[in-house]
């Protein structure tokens, strides 16, 4: 959380300086820029911006500061869904603004947020039955299977057949389609039934990790294990070792190769 | 032989005791029922409104995904995705300007002009193995199980989408006699349940379901035989409701004609899931010495 608030912050500064550049510097950097100008349009206003970059460093060149539609700049936060047009083409487009490079004669208009209500819920009491999604969620019967959804789905999912999986009680269905999902908001956005595609996807994934993949049993045994202390004699000689010593064993020790199969065991099999 | 097969959204949750009976008999039969790989909700109910496209817009979706993969005929089990894909698709094949319309909608990169048949599992049982064929598979006939093949609506109305004649249908009084059971005819096979009135009014289920359970109580009939998920719900509840408010009123076993098939034909009453039944058939079928020996099934009665 911090380190993300850290990165706005930061993102906030670098534009600022350039809307208040001198003429004369501007002017001196312009030559330094190789990269040709192309014209988009953000919310309906033209501006030229250098070709190569993406629409956030676009918007942010424009002079925008942004305080919100921008986390992570890598493409998997989901706070910069963005729908723009192309003149002669009536569909509209779906992009990150951190992925998205800008194209000649876009329209532009970020949706960093979409109203959509998540239901609340005691995870604990809920089991993968599920009439407990439909419970949660009655308004995912309002699908008309428009397919809008998968239209504006940035991350290219399936989102109506996410949808159809959940209504017919296939949780692992949609958990498994929808795993890319990055909960950016466009396909309720789109939504002619008024639902909101991704806190369903979130419950039928949590149900999935939780309650219909089996346990991974041997973590349990490791972790009782470790509790009952199995290993901590092999610390406690690490902890009394003198620094030549312990650099000595770091640097002998044996690393499991890359193309190492399931059942590979190292040589000294006393920690194991 | 391989049917393309749309099972719809009950038979994955509710009704899952009328689909996998009837995947693992035809597979007995020799068909495999090969459910389409990407489908969605049928449209639960056609629109009758003359210029709402939007809710043809599921079942058409559905129909062009059959026809991308190159099938041409889709089997449907449930009466009313039957109902609803077959309407759909008489749409696009009558109504030129509405197709047009829907075709460019949905933009699945192909046009549709309702080139896929839509056909109903009763029908494939009827057209594709035979009547006089399916006795034949027969291991364990139904002998002296007096069902009564109630066909609702959705099978039947409108006549333009009927599997069978819509005043005097025989098709389900016939899978009974080809399985060995002696089909009970009664006057309100075809009276509608309620259908999705009981939406609105929860009030009126038992009121829907007296004269159809009557009727067939009174003819002599000791099980119901079904098709449909949504009169299994409204006649499984409003039979309960009948036996709160009238003493001495009799619930009758619900059965879906998919169960009765798989029985007949060997298979293990488990395949059946008779758990998800309304009306507890489990006594009747012992008595009939339809259960086989040595096979334990799991049977409560009408607990959903």
């Amino acid at each position: 959380m911090s380190a993300k608030q850290t990165k706005k912050k930061s993102a906030t500064r670098a534009v600022k300086p350039r809307t208040k550049k001198p003429a004369a510097t501007a002017v001196k950097e312009e030559k330094k820029i190789a990269a040709k100008l192309i014209p988009i349009y953000i919310m309906g206003k033209r501006y030229e911006v250098p070709e190569g970059l993406t629409i956030m460093k676009a918007m942010e060149y424009a002079g925008y500061i942004l305080i919100r539609g921008c986390g992570c700049r890598g493409g998997t936060c989901g706070a910069c869904g963005t729908v723009y047009r192309k003149p002669g083409d009536y569909k509209l487009q779906v992009a990150l603004a951190c992925q998205k490079t800008v194209e000649p004669d876009m329209y532009i208009a970020q949706i960093p947020f979409f109203p959509a209500n998540r239901a609340t819920y005691e995870f604990a009491g809920l089991t993968a039955a599920p009439e407990e999604v439909f419970k949660l969620y009655p308004e995912l019967f309002r699908c008309v299977a428009c397919n809008s959804c998968t239209k504006a789905c940035p991350q290219g999912i399936e989102v109506m057949d996410a949808v159809s999986a959940l209504k017919q009680g296939n949780i692992a269905g949609a958990a498994q389609l929808s795993f890319d999902c990055i909960q950016c908001g466009l396909c309720t956005s789109r939504c002619f039934g008024e639902l909101a595609q991704y806190h369903m996807f979130q419950l039928a994934r949590r149900t999935y990790g939780a309650r219909i993949v089996p346990r991974a049993e041997h973590l349990a045994e490791m972790v009782k294990a470790v509790n009952e202390g199995r290993y901590d004699r092999f610390l406690d000689e690490l902890k009394q070792a003198k620094e030549d010593e312990l650099k000595k064993v770091y640097q002998e020790r044996e690393v499991e190769p890359m193309a190492a199969g399931e059942d590979w065991k190292p040589k000294d099999t006393r920690y194991l | 032989m391989s049917l393309a097969y749309y099972p719809g959204c009950t038979l994955k949750t509710k009704a899952r005791n009328l689909e996998e009976p009837a995947v693992a008999s035809m597979e007995a039969l020799g068909f495999k029922l090969d459910e389409i790989p990407r489908w969605n909700c049928c449209g639960a109910v056609y629109s009758l409104a003359d210029d709402d496209l939007i809710h043809q817009v599921a079942p058409v979706r559905n129909l062009i995904r059959v026809k991308k993969q190159g099938k041409t005929e889709l089997v449907t089990l449930c009466a009313f995705c039957l109902n609803s894909l077959k309407r759909a698709n008489l749409l696009m094949r009558q109504d030129v300007e509405k197709r047009n319309t829907l075709n460019d909608f949905i933009d699945e990169g192909i046009d549709y002009s309702g080139e896929v048949k839509v056909v109903h599992l009763l029908e494939v049982l009827r057209d594709e193995v035979g009547w006089e064929a399916l006795s034949q598979k027969v291991k364990l006939p139904l002998r002296g199980l007096k069902a009564a093949p109630y066909y609702g609506c959705t099978l039947l109305r409108p006549r333009e989408i009927a599997i069978d004649d819509v005043e005097n249908p025989t098709i389900l009084g016939d899978f009974l006699k080809a399985v060995g059971a002696s089909p009970v005819d009664f006057p309100e096979s075809t009276r509608c349940c309620g259908s999705y009135q009981v939406v609105s009014s929860p009030g009126d289920i038992a009121e829907y379901a007296r004269p159809i359970l009557n009727s067939a109580l009174s003819h002599g009939a000791e099980a119901l035989v079904l098709t449909c998920p949504l009169c299994d719900y409204n006649l499984g509840r409003g039979q309960k409701e009948l036996a709160k408010k009238q003493g001495g009123f009799r619930e009758m076993p619900l059965l879906y004609f998919t169960q009765l098939l798989a029985l007949a034909l060997g298979l293990s009453p488990r395949v059946c899931h008779f758990d998800l039944n309304h009306g507890s058939p489990e006594s009747l079928l012992k008595e009939r010495n339809l259960l086989p020996q040595g096979e334990s099934v799991q049977l409560i009665g009408g607990q959903q």
